[in-house]
């Protein structure tokens, strides 16, 4: 029987999957592919529990998130387009001028 | 007791009302101001006659301040001591008042002169009058400032003006002492008044425990300043630089007694160590001053170091348990010490301001009045029997020579001061008066106008006859003490004296007898140059207070230079740069470092919200 455990278990893995990726990639691209990991490996835990918990509030959250995660991905990537545009990297060593 | 209070509150008030008055109204007007202040201190003076005559005892209090159950009380005491000293007080006072009309006749500032004048009969009454110590600390401060405002009279004359703060500071440092042993003294009895303090005293004679010695040392600290005994005298010659009438009013008869008029007044407090160091520092100045006097050529110095001289003499006779004695040659040293301050004013003034004994001679024709009382006020100083002066010192000589309280080197310090007052009043006179004409003004001089010779006669008077009035029994009986000491020694102290007298008085006239310059000079002249410059007390003592001065700043400039500046500052300046430099580290500019340590953040924050949970 596949329990709330197991479904917790994916998201946490998934999520820090993710999460390294943000910390240890160098490409930007990479580095929001990470960050998508991580929004749906929460989505994974709120669908998780609203089916757990017979409650239809989680996957109501889950729209929102894939939503803001949508209008996300759009700015960012618009970002990073006009970013390569500009300096011709997408690298993150190359992106430290804001250094003290 | 109402109507003897009655006088005794106008005797304090009518000077403080002249004063008032003065000062608020009629500055402009010179004759009323001296009129008024002469008024003033003549009324205080028939009131203080009916008191001494009436011979009322008692004591009436006002409450002045009331802080939980400590009461500051002003009020007048009567017994036979106040009675005494509100005699000589008002009395010397009133001839002076009189003689200064005369004296300070043509100076522009004649009625702030009055108004300093009352000011000073108001402070100097409050102290004799002192039910407390507390009120007797407050006047003794007023005393301390009216004495400030007439030495430094003529503040345009630099040493006028350095005498006065000088003179005001040196008494300040007796008068913290003074007032810590007040403050001791209300700590260990819970009161202040002389009647209770007496009576518990009586009751509990360890009542102020182990601290006793101290306490009467801190309060002869005050004496110390006003009574100018070694090492707080050298105030007192400065002070020469107010005007005569003032030198002779506070500096000879009256202010540099109230010292030795508190001693007496709290002689039930001062135990027996502090008794016999009063004695030692009372006889070590009478000696100190009478040698400096030797070699002084201004008239009024010699005439200051006289007074510090008979001044150490009364204060010895309180060390040696002999208060009357004290109070007794207090009263007529008053007397014939104001008359030789008059007659040397008279001098001053006849001289134009000539103060240079070298620069006299001859004045014994120019001015016989002032001759002639002078002449009686150096015998009467001297000790030559039947003047005042020979029974009030042979008492203090008797209380020297006591077997029982007495103590035989103070005798004999006692002795060679009196063949040195001897000697130095006798080179004064003998140089000032007699010989030839030495300047230009001597020969010129004329006799003082009658407003001043009049009350040298009148103070001569007392003078003679002062010496047979039984002041020491009364006083001695009126404190209490009834085997005061001396009676068995006073034919052997009489003899000493007389002798004493002999030496000084032959020495001086084969030294200074016609002698046209100062042969002590040019026999011992290391040791004239030592006394002329006064042992080199005044620059020993600013040396000190500039080394302690400088070593003070040194500390200050250290503290704010290292500690304040240096640690507090450097600690806070440096602490912040480095707290910075630290925190700089952080901001890498690398997104993927901020990533991290949020992470690290987060998941910290999470294990502290859930982590107690398990």
């Amino acid at each position: 029987m596949i329990g709330l455990e197991h479904y917790l278990i994916v998201s946490a893995l998934l999520f820090s999957l993710g999460m390294m990726g943000v910390i240890l990639r160098r490409n930007l691209i990479v580095i929001y592919m990470g960050l998508e990991l991580m929004l749906n490996a929460a989505n994974l835990a709120l669908v998780a529990f609203s089916r757990f918990n017979n409650s239809m509030d989680g996957q109501v959250m889950v729209f929102f998130v894939i939503t803001v995660a949508a209008a996300e991905v759009a700015v960012g990537l618009a970002l990073i387009v006009a970013l390569y545009r500009k300096r011709q990297s997408t690298e993150v060593e190359d992106l430290t001028s804001l250094k003290l | 007791m109402t109507g003897a209070s009655t006088l005794a509150w106008m005797t304090l008030l009518l000077p403080l009302a002249s004063a008032a008055v003065i000062t608020l109204g009629t500055l402009k007007n010179h004759r009323l101001s001296a009129n008024l202040s002469i008024g003033a201190i003549l009324g205080a003076f028939v009131c203080s006659l009916l008191l001494f005559l009436s011979a009322s005892s008692g004591e009436s209090n006002l409450t002045w301040i009331a802080i939980g159950d400590f009461n500051a009380t002003i009020g007048v005491k009567l017994d036979r001591l106040s009675a005494l000293m509100l005699l000589v007080v008002t009395g010397v006072g009133t001839l002076i008042h009189w003689y200064s009309q005369g004296y300070m006749e043509g100076d522009r500032s004649y009625a702030r002169y009055f108004a300093s004048l009352s000011l000073f009969s108001f402070s100097m009454l409050g102290i004799v009058l002192a039910t407390n110590l507390m009120q007797m600390f407050i006047f003794w401060e007023l005393v301390g400032v009216s004495s400030y405002l007439l030495i430094g009279f003529w503040h345009e004359r630099p040493a006028a003006a350095d005498a006065c703060k000088k003179a005001f500071i040196t008494n300040r440092l007796g008068d913290f002492g003074f007032l810590i042993g007040i403050i001791m003294v209300w700590a260990a009895a819970g009161s202040l008044n002389f009647g209770l303090l007496a009576k518990a005293m009586q009751e509990q004679p360890e009542l102020l425990g182990a601290s006793a010695g101290i306490i009467g040392l801190l309060l002869f600290c005050g004496a110390m300043g006003k009574s100018a005994q070694f090492p707080l005298h050298v105030w007192l010659p400065d002070a020469m630089e107010g005007p005569t009438p003032v030198s002779a009013l506070i500096h000879a008869a009256t202010m540099v007694a109230a010292g030795v008029f508190m001693l007496c007044r709290i002689f039930f407090l001062l135990s027996p160590d502090a008794l016999s160091i009063i004695a030692w520092i009372g006889g070590g100045t009478a000696l100190m001053a009478a040698v400096i006097a030797l070699q002084q050529d201004d008239i009024k110095r010699i005439l200051a170091y006289s007074t510090l001289s008979q001044l150490g003499y009364m204060v010895m006779a309180v060390g040696l348990h002999a208060p009357g004695a004290a109070m007794f040659h207090l009263t007529t040293h008053a007397f014939f010490k104001a008359m030789l301050f008059l007659g040397a004013g008279s001098v001053i003034h006849a001289l134009h301001h000539e103060q240079n004994i070298w620069k006299m001679g001859g004045l014994k024709e120019k001015m016989p009045l002032t001759y002639r009382t002078f002449l009686y006020g150096t015998l009467a100083l001297c000790g030559v029997p039947p003047l005042s002066g020979f029974f009030s010192k042979d008492g203090i000589l008797a209380a020297a020579a006591d077997s029982h309280h007495g103590n035989p080197v103070l005798f004999g310090i006692g002795i060679l001061a009196a063949v040195l007052t001897t000697l130095y009043m006798g080179r004064l006179v003998l140089v000032a008066f007699h010989g030839a004409h030495r300047s230009e003004q001597a020969s010129h001089a004329k006799e003082s106008p009658s407003v001043m010779t009049v009350p040298l006669w009148i103070l001569l008077v007392p003078t003679l006859v002062a010496g047979f009035f039984p002041v020491e029994h009364m006083i001695n009986q009126t404190l209490g003490l009834h085997h005061a000491s001396g009676h068995a020694a006073a034919p052997l102290a009489m003899a000493f004296s007389v002798l004493a007298l002999m030496i000084g008085g032959s020495v001086a006239w084969s030294y200074y007898a016609g002698a046209g310059t100062d042969p002590l000079t040019q026999r011992f002249s290391g040791l004239s140059t030592l006394l002329c410059n006064r042992l080199w007390l005044d620059e020993i003592f600013s040396g000190m207070i500039a080394i302690t001065h400088e070593a003070v700043s040194k500390l200050a400039g250290w503290m704010d230079q290292k500690i304040l500046r240096g640690a507090i500052m450097g600690l806070l300046q440096h602490g912040v740069d480095i707290l910075g430099r630290g925190l700089r580290l952080v901001q890498s500019g690398s997104i993927q470092t901020y990533a991290f340590l949020f992470v690290v953040g987060v998941a910290l924050v999470i294990y502290i919200v859930l982590g107690g949970k398990h």
